[in-house]
């Protein structure tokens, strides 16, 4: 049965009862069926689920790039019909342009967009800054180890401000020790941004340790199977390391729940 | 580790030595074996283009062939300073060089215009698709009579050539084309692109390399049709000079017209190779200096 995972927060994105179908000559494919739940506002949630189960696909319909068979998808109360500004995007690749510096990579969103000019370069330097690539503006992305690239390509996503982060697998490219040290930055950049987010992720321990709320979803067709508040007694989540949070009985209960309604079988 | 301790980090850059600081011998002895490597391959080259022209002029002095038919490379060279005295050659060199650059420019110009026109309209590219495949199977060689009659002596040259070397550019852009990273393509969307910026900010330039190929197909397939053109049609050109000089059975002519085609295809190779230099590494070198 489908459940309505809702939250106490003033709610910023809305699923309705969206139900979404692909149509091939050889059939249709439901994908998602009557997903309802709530995100609120400087909220950050972890979606996991098995391959095939529709995670990304709820990323696409909030970000406007296909829309819902029946149902609404909407941000602040609004139905989503297009790309909306307030959402950034974070691809599971880095998708850097081999022939743009990082600095011109991230200046991206703004030029696509028409933005001025020099409050955009500005911004952008701030941001290389920041994520410890002061030194790699004018390098091209080859140049540049994995990690370095990933936190390129959120400084591309950032550089337009977005409210709203949408993150699909963004680090499973990456190796395990990057992996590790770049979602405890990320996490940290989105909560003390207040930014609110949607992480979709294969890995129930980064589900965990990124995310106040850790939504399941079933297998194809995609449902909310269930919802697990992650709440850790640590005094200060944004400066705990996610190994710290690792550590704790809580971190172990939330996973074991999670593994249980994933209902893995081999 | 904090965010500053990953930035410090090198990646995958190559640092050269320091300046000052001495080479090992062993690099010293490698950068001598590599620029032995290249002297010696230059050295083959011109050893087998000597060795040939030594084998055809003994060839035909020693009658092993008859040098009515086969000509030799003595009397290619005389035949050669009397038509560049005359002026001759090089008037048809020139009418031959500018027909070709001019059926390369339109043709790849209207094979990269129909690829960008096919990737917009997706219906027009389904509609056209098994037309495209037909269109580039058809022996465009077939048509020079056609074309000779539709428009003229002057133009039908043109129209071949670009038949010839249209297809290949627009196939093989398009196919490029089709195959741009669909995540590039997704995330200039999600950043709020138009179908234009898609074209212009991915598309295009993830697509150089493709397109100085194409570019590279095409050069060939251009002097093809314009020779072939010429065959048909000329009273000028270094095709026309092949005709007329097998007519009046002047193998010397011939061969040196085949001579100057070969300098002509060596030439717009390497142009094409300067090109693809500056259209692929414009920007690391402007990010260098």
């Amino acid at each position: 049965m489908a459940i309505a995972a809702g939250t106490e927060r003033a709610a910023r994105l809305a699923f309705n009862d969206v139900s979404l179908s692909y149509f091939t000559p050889s059939g249709e494919t439901l994908a998602l069926d009557s997903v309802s739940f709530q995100i609120g506002v400087g909220e950050i949630v972890s979606i996991v689920g098995q391959s095939g189960c529709g995670k990304s696909t709820l990323l696409s319909l909030l970000a406007g790039l296909i829309a819902p068979t029946s149902g609404t998808v909407s941000i602040d109360g609004q139905a989503v019909s297009e790309p909306s500004a307030a959402i950034g995007f974070m691809l599971q690749q880095d998708t850097l342009f081999e022939w743009r510096t990082i600095l011109e990579n991230t200046l991206l969103g703004p030029e696509l967009r028409g933005h001025d000019r020099a409050a955009a370069h500005e911004r952008a330097e701030g941001l290389l800054d920041r994520y410890g690539l002061r030194d790699f503006k004018a390098h091209f992305p080859h140049q540049l180890s994995g990690g370095m690239r990933q936190r390129a390509a959120l400084a591309r996503t950032m550089c337009l401000d977005p409210s709203i982060l949408l993150l699909d697998e963004p680090f499973s490219a990456l190796d395990f020790q990057t992996r590790i040290a770049i979602s405890d930055e990320i996490a940290q950049i989105i909560r003390s941004e207040g930014k609110t987010a949607i992480l979709v992720t294969h890995d129930i321990n980064e589900a965990v340790a990124m995310a106040d709320r850790v939504l399941v979803m079933s297998r194809r067709p995609g449902r909310i199977k269930s919802q697990h508040v992650i709440d850790f007694a640590v005094a200060d989540r944004e400066r705990a390391s996610s190994l710290e949070l690792r550590e704790l009985p809580a971190f172990n209960h939330a996973f074991q729940a999670i593994w249980k309604d994933l209902d893995v079988h081999v | 580790m904090s965010m500053s301790d990953v930035g410090k980090m090198p990646g995958e850059i190559a640092t050269p030595a320091p300046a000052g600081r001495q080479a090992s011998p062993a690099y010293l002895n490698w950068q001598r074996a590599q620029v032995r490597r290249r002297i010696g391959i230059v050295a083959a080259q011109l050893g087998l283009i000597a060795a040939f022209l030594v084998v055809w002029e003994v060839a035909a002095r020693m009658l092993w062939v008859n040098p009515l038919l086969t000509s030799y490379p003595s009397a290619v060279t005389s035949s050669m300073i009397t038509l560049l005295q005359d002026g001759v050659l090089f008037k048809h060199t020139w009418v031959t060089l500018v027909e070709t650059i001019t059926s390369f420019v339109a043709s790849t110009a209207l094979g990269v215009v129909l690829a960008v026109w096919l990737w917009l309209a997706p219906t027009a590219r389904r509609i056209l698709d098994p037309f495209l495949v037909v269109g580039n199977a058809v022996p465009k060689i077939a048509l020079v009579p056609i074309f000779y009659i539709w428009l003229g002596p002057a133009l039908s040259i043109y129209g071949i050539a670009i038949a010839v070397a249209v297809f290949i550019v627009l196939l093989m852009v398009h196919i490029g084309f089709e195959q741009t990273d669909k995540n590039k393509v997704k995330l200039v969307r999600t950043l709020g692109g138009t179908t234009w910026q898609i074209l212009t900010k991915v598309v295009l330039p993830a697509n150089r390399s493709v397109i100085v190929a194409a570019m590279k197909a095409n050069i060939g397939l251009s002097l093809v049709g314009v020779i072939v053109g010429e065959f048909q049609s000329a009273k000028a050109g270094l095709g026309y000079l092949i005709v007329y000089g097998s007519q009046i059975f002047q193998m010397d002519m011939v061969m040196c017209a085949i001579v100057i085609l070969g300098v002509i295809s060596l030439a717009l190779f390497v142009g094409i190779s300067l090109l693809e230099k500056w259209i692929t590494d414009v920007r690391l070198i402007r990010a260098e200096n």
